[in-house]
């Protein structure tokens, strides 16, 4: 059996190994929500805010996702209202704060233990559509930066990285980095099964992962 | 690892389960082994005495002299085996091929008699291949200790297969091409020696260049990449997949599982260990021929070299989402070359000579592009067409008058020249050269595709099939170089 982290555990896991993901806090209620918020200077207007916990694995398709929030007065509405559409079933719940992220290109990446191969990373184009568009390449992980370099080579989608829409060309260099990151997060934490970053967005080129969701073995 | 030298270069064989019917495995093994010309000591073993094939035939391996074979290849049903292995590890056999079927693909008894099979081989100290496979060839030891056929030419690809039947169709494809093979065995039911141990093998080898492999399952996909890469990095190896394991299916509960499809994550294992992957048998062998036979790419820069239009610019078109790059050819080299051709030639790449070449144009231009600098890689096509104009002067009613003779023998000497040509220019400037015509299949006889076939060269039958080995060598190259190699 396996189990997801919610995405501020799998956010801080990430992280750890060097992972970009965007600036977050957390909090229990309202009010620790806006105290954490105005506390980090990371973190501006407008934001995003989400309920998250270890059994919500699809917050959107939940409405569990409140977008451009604008200022303090609407973030605590907003906390409020995502608190109140907690179910039961959910358990500990809490709300995750993050600025937002501005970028028109989405990948995705993430990690998968193959039945046959072990830990895999996976770089692919992303968004909502990544798996109708299968746009993927794999490894076995670690990788280091030349097969990370590689598998940007691989996907048939190269214009993604060229100058896009008036954003720079994609750093290649920083989307390699976080590659490696990642399939390090896969060959050394414990009981994982499979991660998530998606989208991971670039700003200004460089990759940002605004959600993460994490699988690891249980006992039961 | 373990010594495959009894198993490829054995200095005599014993066959079990010989029988006077042409029919039966032990026959044709030993009729195969004998066609061959294989030199060292072979004694066929049977219940029924006798001679078979002009060989006296021993009633048992007891009979064999000690330490005069060191490997036996097995046609004789389970129940018996494990004896007949004992017998033949007495006498100094540390390798066994089992042809035999009846073992695991049989059921939950074969399964257990495999066990016990391969336990025992451990025991005694023999590298045993199979059971249920379909034999061993080795060039350099003129062995075809085969329950099928064929033979094939020697050369320099090392073939190892989890398909019987793939060994036979890359050997066909041996002897049709005229490019040789080293080794080839059929892994059979791969209850000891694998996949990786046969590659292990083939990488220390001297009389192999390059590995051609058939997989259909991988049980220990993670074991096979860590052992792989390591000789990936030392001699090229040419992969070809069949099937999909249902193992990779399992419930996805993130987006990334739900894209790991085995196809997707086997490609990405045979990119990350240097693996060079091709779509199908065709395809695989002509890249492993093509390694074979030529030097590395130092990168993708080609320039074609035609006698015709069409081939250049399909040549062209094959080059898209390659590694390969039809190149503007260099202002000096483009001088060069317009020194040599009248003026309606292409002037640019593909270099199309338009029907203006002489007696020593393609050679000449063939070595002018070969050796310039920033030129990686040169596609020959539109060779043969000479001699396909000769072949229906020949066969027509004119022949010889009419000066029809003469014409007919310099068309044909001059389709030599170029298959020549390019297998030497190729060979100075260390720059592969591939060649393509519709005549490798259409017509075998012409001169361009018999000389190259002739000389252990590869001879593509399209232009995007050439070009296509082209890319393969060219990713090879690109892992090797990207990682210091």
């Amino acid at each position: 059996m396996s189990i997801t982290l919610s995405e501020a555990e799998s956010r801080r896991v990430v992280a750890k190994y060097g992972v970009p993901v965007s600036p977050f806090v957390t909090g229990n209620s309202p009010d620790e929500v806006l105290a954490a918020v105005s506390a980090d200077a990371t973190i501006t207007y407008p934001v995003v805010a989400k309920l998250c916990g270890r059994a919500i694995a699809h917050k959107t398709e939940r409405g569990l996702v409140r977008l451009g929030i604008a200022d303090a007065d609407a973030l605590r509405a907003a906390c409020v209202e995502l608190l109140g559409k907690a179910l039961p079933e959910d358990g500990r719940v809490e709300v995750l704060v993050s600025s937002m992220v501005d970028g028109n290109r989405e990948l995705i990446a993430g990690l998968n233990a193959d039945p046959q191969f072990g830990m895999t990373v996976m770089v692919g184009v992303g968004g909502i559509l990544a798996e109708a568009i299968r746009d993927v390449s794999f490894r076995l992980a670690p990788i280091t930066t030349v097969d990370a370099a590689e598998m940007l080579d691989d996907l048939t989608t190269q214009r993604l990285f060229d100058e896009f829409r008036g954003e720079p060309a994609a750093d290649r260099g920083a989307i390699i980095a976080a590659l490696v990151a990642l399939a390090r997060v896969g060959a050394e934490e414990p009981g994982l099964r499979s991660a998530d970053l998606n989208p991971l967005i670039l700003v200004d080129g460089k990759p940002v992962a605004v959600d993460a969701l994490l699988e690891i073995d249980s006992d039961d | 690892m373990t010594d495959l030298s009894a198993l490829f270069d054995p200095k005599g064989i014993i066959i079990t389960g010989v029988s006077n019917h042409p029919g039966k495995f032990g026959f044709v093994t030993l009729h195969n082994l004998l066609s061959s010309g294989y030199e060292g000591r072979v004694f066929p073993v049977s219940r029924e005495p006798g001679a078979v094939l002009g060989l006296d035939v021993l009633g048992s391996i007891d009979d064999v002299p000690d330490g005069a074979a060191d490997m036996v290849f097995i046609c004789t049903p389970p129940a018996i085996n494990e004896g007949l292995l004992r017998q033949a590890a007495a006498k100094g056999v540390t390798a066994a091929f089992c042809a035999a079927g009846g073992y695991r693909e049989a059921g939950p008894e074969g399964a257990d008699a495999e066990k016990r099979l391969a336990d025992l081989c451990g025991e005694l100290g023999i590298a045993l291949a199979g059971p249920n496979g379909q034999g061993v060839v080795s060039t350099p030891a003129k062995m075809c200790a085969q329950i099928v056929a064929p033979y094939a030419p020697a050369g320099k690809i090392a073939i190892a297969s989890q398909s019987g039947n793939f060994v036979s169709s890359f050997l066909n494809l041996a002897n049709h091409t005229g490019v040789g093979v080293s080794r080839a065995v059929a892994a059979g039911n791969a209850s000891v020696l694998g996949i990786a141990d046969y590659l292990e093998y083939f990488t220390d080898d001297p009389h192999t260049a390059v590995s051609l492999v058939y997989v259909e399952s991988v049980e220990n996909g993670r074991e096979m990449f860590d052992r792989m890469r390591p000789l990936s990095e030392r001699k090229p190896i040419v992969v070809v997949k069949g099937g999909a394991s249902a193992a990779g299916a399992r419930a996805a509960a993130s987006h990334t599982g739900a894209l790991a499809s085995d196809d997707a994550v086997f490609d990405g294992m045979c990119r990350q260990a240097g693996l060079i992957r091709a779509t199908d048998v065709e395809e695989a062998f002509e890249a492993a021929a093509t390694f074979a036979t030529q030097p590395l790419p130092d990168g993708g820069r080609v320039v074609i070299v035609t006698t015709v239009g069409g081939h250049g610019v399909a040549a062209v078109d094959a080059m898209a989402n390659t590694r390969l790059d039809p190149v503007p050819l260099p202002q000096d080299l483009l001088a060069a070359i317009d020194a040599k051709l009248p003026p309606r030639w292409s002037k640019n790449n593909p270099i199309d000579m338009a029907g203006g070449e002489t007696r020593d144009t393609v050679p000449e231009i063939l070595q002018l592009v070969a050796e310039h600098p920033d030129v990686d890689g040169v596609v020959l096509l539109g060779i043969g067409i000479q001699s396909n104009t000769a072949a229906m002067m020949r066969s027509g009613p004119f022949f010889p008058e009419h000066g029809l003779e003469r014409i007919v023998g310099f068309h044909e000497r001059q389709d030599t020249r170029y298959a020549e040509a390019a297998t030497e220019i190729s060979a100075a400037t260390g720059t592969p050269i591939v060649v393509a015509t519709e005549l490798a299949t259409a017509d075998p006889s012409n001169p361009a595709p018999a000389t190259r076939r002739a000389a252990g060269q590869m001879c593509h039958s399209s232009a995007s099939r050439a070009v296509r080995s082209l890319h393969h060598l060219a990713t090879y190259a690109a892992w090797r170089s990207s990682r210091g190699l």
